[in-house]
């Protein structure tokens, strides 16, 4: 089995802040690491190539210094890594995103590519679909468990949001997993050798056969137009006295906020 | 370069190089650089005191006055209308009326609740009555979906940011080459521009953006559930309901079986009113059945942190936070949970937040409307037999 798992580079989001004052991000010190999910992308891939034989190659877009997240990857076992990199890609929406990495999927062949659920920078999800609408092939979103794989299908269980649903997907196919698919190894000593030694190609957008209009900024429909601080929360009270007024206050509180 | 610096005006400041999102200016020589790491996001250009920062994105002209009319995908599960589509038909119709536009409702598979999609504010309803459409199939979701926007051309789409929108109405701003804004809590007009402002947190929470989407139409986006208010209710109003033929697609994907274990069912975070959730210091998997018994009073359900998922307490179908489910309802109560970041960005943009931790110096209490410091052992079952008894007003 031919497998493509792609992966982002994200900044830890739980360090970004905002300075309420000036309305300007802090980010001194923030780390650059693996989006989460996708750790779990390539933990799938992995666990299938053990399964039933293969290929594993991870690819991701972004600047040359994402290409940490594919040596990352590569301790972890993968076969394979490539970097899609160009400063015509630069300013990429999701949209122009999920058509590079399509057109770098076209080119080396797959017949399953695993996506994360979401990266944490962004949080939107849309990358993984859009990528399957341009390469016309069916996905299925937020996949907690793969029950069976053949050569042409697989069942997989799909995570709702009020159930979970057994799904026949047939392959070539594209999914995007939920953490609770399965635990990310960590990396192996010989993994870790290989990372160091790994030669990663780097693709440019003539490489990959992309159309200028499609991709970085000209290929992206959204724009962000500014960035604030979110709306502080209101009051903050502690409530005192012995447990029994606390809990009495709480509930008057409460009935008068017509919570209850 | 889209964007530059015009080094005659820049003052070396330094006000760019804090708001830009991806670290991607310097100061140099005390003039501001633009490296490669650019996305030419464009948070830099309005924050320049000097004005010394040139916003060279081109602006294709659009042919945006070909489309017309405000629509909403109306999600249904088992033939029931989701409640976020009668949150899209209150916001919907807001936008509808400032645009004076109609308000369009889309409805996929069988439902007895066609009409309450009019009664909620809808002008229209698009209708696709067949048993094909019961579960999702994003591919015929987005093909049907992608016709009748060929065909209508509304100007705005919306959908709820839930597990149904958020996984095909993607495929349906790539085939059409639209803008697509997820997870969206405000939404307003651009009085200028007539532009939808679409307004959404990024980084986990931790920051708010306004994104636009200037030369593309449809305008979609995906919106939150539980953050926009219902429309008014009116048992007489009356309009159209069109029905729709259904596609005949070779489907790649079959649902087999939609399994509803019974925790499932009361796990519906997103939809929840009210959650008690519980952490670490709940202490034991038994200490959830006063989560629950306390919830079920309360008409709401059961969340959890992490570390009680780690425990093996709770399924993590239950798990708030970073890697677990964002929530927002009205009232959100944290019984033993300390408020790590990772758990914060899921549940602060809860209305009411009730923290319960015998540590004062709790995180949690930063973000805590109503705070109780001491032992959940001992507050929680007063709290149930208080309710049970009543207090007085
Ligand atoms: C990449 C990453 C992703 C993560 N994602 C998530 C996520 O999605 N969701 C999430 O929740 N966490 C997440 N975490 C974990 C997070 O950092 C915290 O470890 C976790 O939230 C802690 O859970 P807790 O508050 O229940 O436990 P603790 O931090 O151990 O807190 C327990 C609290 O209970 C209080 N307590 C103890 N006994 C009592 C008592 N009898 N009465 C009252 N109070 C009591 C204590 O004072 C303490 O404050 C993530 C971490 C990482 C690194
Ligand atoms: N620049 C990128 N390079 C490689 N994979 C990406 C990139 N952006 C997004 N993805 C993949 O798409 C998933 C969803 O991302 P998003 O739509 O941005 O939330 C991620 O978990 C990755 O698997």
């Amino acid at each position: 089995m031919n497998i493509i798992v792609c992966v982002k580079q994200v900044p830890d989001v739980t360090e970004v802040r905002i300075d309420p004052k000036t309305n300007t991000l802090i980010r001194e010190g923030v780390p650059s690491i693996m989006n989460p999910y996708d750790l779990h992308a390539v933990e799938a891939g992995l666990q299938l190539k053990d399964k039933v034989g293969g290929k594993v190659t991870v690819i991701t877009m972004g600047p040359p210094q994402a290409e940490e997240v594919l040596r990352e990857a590569i301790s972890m076992g993968v076969d394979d890594a490539i970097l899609l990199t160009d400063k015509r890609f630069a300013g990429a929406d999701t949209w122009a995103t999920a058509y590079t990495l399509s057109k770098a999927a076209k080119k080396l062949g797959f017949d399953l590519i695993i996506c994360g659920k979401q990266a944490i920078d962004g949080d939107t999800a849309q990358v993984g679909p859009e990528m399957a609408e341009f390469l016309d092939i069916p996905h299925v979103s937020y996949v907690r468990s793969i029950d069976s794989v053949s050569d042409s299908e697989m069942v997989i269980e799909r995570l709702m949001d009020d159930c979970y649903e057994k799904i026949a997907l047939t392959l070539p196919a594209l999914i995007t997993v939920v953490k609770e698919l399965n635990t990310p190894r960590p990396p192996s000593i010989r993994g870790k050798m290989a990372a160091k030694k790994a030669n990663i190609p780097r693709w440019n957008a003539d490489d990959i056969e992309a159309e200028e209009e499609n991709i970085g900024l000209k290929g992206s429909p959204t724009m962000v137009k500014n960035i604030f601080a979110p709306p502080p929360r209101g009051e903050r009270r502690i409530l005192d006295g012995t447990p029994e007024e606390q809990v009495e206050t709480l509930i008057r509180e409460l009935r008068r906020l017509r919570c209850l | 370069m889209l964007i530059r610096i015009d080094i005659e005006k820049c003052t070396g400041c330094g006000t760019c190089v804090s708001v830009c999102p991806f670290a991607a200016i310097i100061i140099k020589e005390d003039k501001a650089f633009i490296t490669e790491a650019c996305t030419l996001c464009g948070a830099c250009v309005e924050s320049c005191p000097e004005n010394a920062i040139i916003d060279e994105r081109g602006k294709e002209g659009t042919k945006a006055e070909e489309f017309k009319g405000v629509w909403i995908f109306a999600e249904q599960s088992r033939g029931k209308i989701a409640s976020v589509a009668y949150e899209l038909l209150g916001i919907g119709r807001k936008l509808a009326d400032e645009l004076k536009s109609e308000l369009c409702a889309v409805l996929f598979g069988p439902s007895d609740e066609v009409e309450e999609l009019i009664k909620w504010g809808a002008d229209k309803v698009y209708y696709v009555n067949s048993q094909d459409y019961t579960y999702l199939d994003d591919e015929l979701y987005s093909k049907t979906l992608i016709n009748l926007i060929e065909q209508y051309k509304p100007e705005i789409l919306l959908a709820g940011a839930t597990a149904i929108g958020r996984s095909f109405i993607p495929r349906v701003a790539a085939r059409l080459k639209v803008g697509l804004t997820a997870d969206c809590t405000g939404l307003e007009i651009d009085r200028e521009t007539g532009n939808l402002l679409q307004i959404r947190p990024a980084f986990g929470g931790n920051i708010m953006a306004t994104i636009v989407s200037p030369t593309s139409r449809p305008q979609i986006a995906t919106v939150r559930p539980r953050v926009m208010k219902r429309g008014e209710y009116k048992s007489d109003r009356t309009g159209e309901i069109i029905n729709i033929s259904p596609l005949k697609l070779k489907g790649r994907i079959k649902v087999l079986e939609r399994v509803e274990d019974t925790s499932f069912c009361k796990v519906n975070l997103q939809d929840a009113k009210v959650i008690v959730s519980g952490g670490r210091g709940l202490g034991s998997p038994e200490a959830f059945s006063i989560l629950w018994e306390l919830a079920s009073l309360l008409g709401g359900t059961v969340g959890a942190s992490r570390a009680a998922v780690d425990e093996g307490w709770i399924p993590y179908a239950h798990q708030v936070g970073q890697t677990g489910k964002t929530v927002c309802p009205k009232l959100y109560i944290a019984c033993g949970i300390s408020g790590a970041v990772q758990h914060l960005v899921g549940m602060q943009s809860s209305d009411i937040i009730v923290a319960i931790n015998k540590d004062p110096n709790a995180p949690i209490f930063n973000v805590a409307t109503y705070g109780i410091v001491g032992d959940l052992k001992i507050i929680l079952p007063l709290m149930i037999k208080k309710l049970q008894e009543g207090v007085s007003e």
